[in-house]
């Protein structure tokens, strides 16, 4: 075998020309990361953090830390999708009377593709996943999930995905073909380079992760709940789990499928999407929505749960409806497969089918309003105390009605017909995954920070992170609907009408707005961790809270519970303040726990190899890594340690030692 | 207020001893391999005796035939029944059917509707629907 045969097995189409070099805005972004990430790198050396980080988070298998760092990568991907956001804005604000901006077409394409990319799939995703498992074992009154291994595995498989897209900013390309990739554009005729692959790849890895992590919450809520918890009595925020992770368990597998017919395209010659050889695009669109609509609901869902455990606690008062809170969730799942259809009214359905699909939409915004009146009500005439976390749900109730309401416009199909494709819609779903899904992470942030780190975080910089986000995004959204009825269309990377550019300005310091916004919630973090003695919450209930979580110490045990909880009512732990009930001091046992296990972060590094080496075509280094993965998996089972025990006098030490500390500060 | 309330989710953190699902017997498993043998015989007979001449009458016995072959290893092999689980099995079923249900004739309908007003030389029935348009 010559030379070149060999460096093509290895390397496959991977040579230092996928270096992009000649771009001066990415090197100046790579010299940035690498100064900091070699910076950060050297300092956890420096404080020999390596070996608690590895055996502390790394390797853990607590739902707790697995859903810190959930969050930690949800934020931090929040920064790099928010730059994207940031230099688009840039660009559309000056690139007209003929100055082409900063950015060229080809690379503004990947940045509108990698924003929407990393938000969906790399922030919100992780955020609302990492709520999920921190709060749903504590609110259930369990020790951990159903499957502690499978969740920690769950996490790194999301991570190994959010990194191939991060290599793609420094190592080839990444796909300009807008954050869904419809073929044919996303075929191999029009896009050859390894872009699409890097999404492809990037959203199958992360989706193992995503399908597995909802499977395991499935079966923790299903049957780990304390004795006592009937589905009735359900904290609201463990209800709208469920369902999410219904959703995920039901639409994942089809994105995954879609994907996979995608990929038989572009590596293997099939023709299921091409225009040619009895393929059909419109296939992939129909499939791809069929997933895409049910993920709005994933992402939105969960928060609804944390406005509804927010507004009770906030407003001293039982929440207004619960049932009918419950069934609004449980329809809202069901309703959420049949409006596919609405992202391509246009795309050539007869009118039959797009009134068909314009009703249904049009009907899934009833439970979603029944849901604000609850809200509405459980505040009225409640003693409201606006801390920072209320501050969020409000601003989401108003910020979301409206996003809602330009959602019905957009579900009438002769109105879409205008509107569609343009920067309204832009508008439309910033308006409600902003308002709804980033206000709800906030929200939920600031109200369960004290239950994870034992400290509150500081009210004044969360002020300031609310309002700028919540004046920001105005600003910078409120012009996108105008220039939508304008019909300007979305992706535009310069624009010829002069007349426009005031509205992209406005809608460039709304976004500057955001970034202080964001910039604030930092320092909020910051000068939280610098105030945590003052900020200490020694009682395990800081804000008057209902539901189990607030019973136990903040932060929680290791084992979460020393003794399962009995539950009699809805709001457990309201019902057991009311009626005094003691704390158990005596008779502890030893309590069985799973044990950390590294097969987790070693199998999804073996994964981010595969895709990786699938991308560049170097399948000799994939098969490698295939059978590393294989091999660690199977390994992995042989594993007989897998548990161990709490010997009992050390849950009593540090039971004691809560009992001490309540009753220094009562 | 009692303090065991009665609940058949058992709290446990290994749970890996099956409570409540039956333990299917030897005699089950015949009678499923049975009925499974005997539904693939009959359309394997079907289709290599050309009983039916109708293709499109065949094709949809055959299917019938599928169908009630899958209902066989839920109930013998998969030991599916109402009660297992705490009827959470049915329940996800029932869920599961529903979902292919509305994504495979959704899927239908929305598919046959594209290729009815985009395909070339279909194009009569867009145009019927704008001229009757108001």
């Amino acid at each position: 075998m010559n030379t070149p045969d060999l460096v093509k097995l290895i390397f496959g189409r991977l040579s230092l020309e996928a270096i992009p070099y000649h771009e001066p805005i990415l090197i100046a972004t790579f010299a940035m990361v690498a100064i900091g990430g070699i910076a950060v790198l050297t300092l956890i050396t420096r404080a020999k953090l390596w070996g608690y980080l590895w055996s502390e988070w790394f390797t853990s298998i607590d739902h707790k830390k697995i859903g810190i760092m959930y969050m930690v990568l949800g934020i931090v991907m929040l920064l790099r999708g928010f730059a994207d956001a940031l230099m688009m804005r840039a660009q559309q604000a000056i690139a007209f009377n003929g100055n082409p901006g900063f950015l060229p077409p080809h690379h503004y394409d990947q940045i509108f593709t990698a924003h929407g990319v990393i938000m969906i799939f790399f922030v919100a995703m992780p955020l609302v996943t990492g709520l999920m498992n921190y709060v749903v074992p504590l609110q259930i009154g369990a020790r951990d999930v159903a499957f502690p291994f499978l969740n920690n595995f769950s996490f790194w498989m999301t991570v190994s995905g959010a990194m191939l897209v991060m290599a793609s900013l420094f190592v080839g390309e990444f796909a300009r073909t807008g954050w869904l990739a419809y073929p044919p554009l996303s075929g191999l005729v029009q896009s050859p380079d390894v872009g699409v692959d890097y999404y492809i790849w990037a959203l199958q890895v992360a989706g193992v992760g995503t399908t597995l992590s909802g499977i395991n919450l499935i079966a923790t809520i299903v049957k780990m709940r304390a004795p006592g918890m009937t589905m009735m009595k359900m904290p609201v925020f463990t209800w709208t789990s469920l369902c999410t992770n219904v959703l995920i368990v039901a639409a994942f597998p089809v994105l995954t499928a879609v994907l996979v017919l995608l990929s038989l395209d572009r590596y293997i010659g099939t023709n299921f999407f091409t225009n040619d050889f009895g393929g059909n695009p419109m296939m992939y669109v129909n499939l791809i929505w069929i997933w895409g609509h049910p993920e709005v609901y994933i992402l939105i869902l969960p928060l609804f749960g944390a406005f509804s455990e927010i507004v009770p606690t906030y407003s001293r008062k039982r929440l207004f409806g619960y049932a009918s809170m419950v069934y609004a969730t449980v329809v809202i799942t069901v309703l959420s497969y049949l409006v596919w259809l609405h992202h391509f009214f246009t795309m050539g359905s007869g009118a039959s089918v797009n009134s068909f699909f314009g009703i249904t939409t049009m009907i899934i915004s009833i439970p979603t309003g029944a849901k604000i009146f609850n809200w509405l009500f459980t505040m009225y005439r409640g003693r409201i105390k606006f801390d920072v976390p209320m501050l969020w749900t409000v601003g989401f109730m108003v910020t979301f009605v409206i996003g809602g309401m330009t959602g019905v416009m957009l579900a009438v199909p002769p109105a879409d017909f205008l509107l569609h494709n343009s920067l309204f819609l832009i508008a439309h779903f910033h308006n409600v995954i902003i308002g709804g899904v980033v206000f709800g992470v906030f929200a939920a942030i600031n109200y369960w920070f004290p239950k994870a780190f034992g400290y509150r975080l500081d009210p004044f910089w969360g002020k300031c992170s609310f309002w700028f986000w919540f004046v920001g995004f105005y600003v910078a959204f409120m012009p996108l609907y105008v220039l939508g009825f304008m019909g300007v269309t979305r992706r535009m990377n310069h624009f010829e009408d002069p007349s426009l550019q005031i509205w992209f300005q406005i809608a460039a310091v709304g976004a500057g707005l955001i970034a202080l916004g964001i910039g604030s919630f930092l320092m909020q973090l910051f000068v939280s961790w610098k105030r945590r003695d003052a900020l200490r919450d020694v009682t395990g209930d800081p804000w008057g809270g209902r539901t189990l979580e607030w019973s136990t110490s903040s932060p929680p045990p290791v084992y979460n519970f020393a003794f399962t909880p009995v539950v009699h009512d809805l709001d457990a732990w309201s019902q057991m303040k009311d009626h005094h009930a003691e704390r158990r001091t005596e008779g502890y046992l030893p309590i069985h726990m799973p044990s950390n296990t590294g097969a987790g972060i070693i199998i999804a590094g073996f994964a981010f190899v595969l895709g990786f080496a699938m991308i560049w075509h170097m399948f000799l280094v994939a098969g490698l890594a295939f059978v590393g993965l294989l091999v660690t998996a199977i390994g992995h089972t042989f594993n007989y340690k897998r548990d161990y025990y709490i010997p009992a006098d050390v849950v009593e030490r540090t039971e004691t030692a809560r009992t001490e500390e309540l009753a220094a500060h009562v | 207020m009692s303090t065991h309330v009665d609940s058949h989710d058992h709290h446990d953190d290994h749970a890996h001893h099956e409570d409540d699902a039956p333990h299917s017997t030897l005699k089950g498993y015949m009678t499923g391999f049975f009925l499974a043998v005997v539904l693939t015989a009959i359309p394997f007979w079907l289709v290599m005796g050309k009983v039916i001449p109708n293709a499109q009458t065949l094709a949809v016995v055959l299917l019938v035939f599928g169908a009630i072959q899958i209902v066989v290893h839920m109930i013998y092999f998969l030991h599916m029944d109402t009660k297992s689980q705490g009827g959470w099995n049915m329940l996800a079923l029932i869920f599961t059917l529903v979902l292919v249900v509305i994504t495979l004739s959704g899927s239908i309908w929305v598919m046959y509707h594209l290729n009815a007003n985009m395909m070339p030389g279909m194009s009569h029935d867009m145009s019927q629907q704008v001229k009757n348009l108001p």
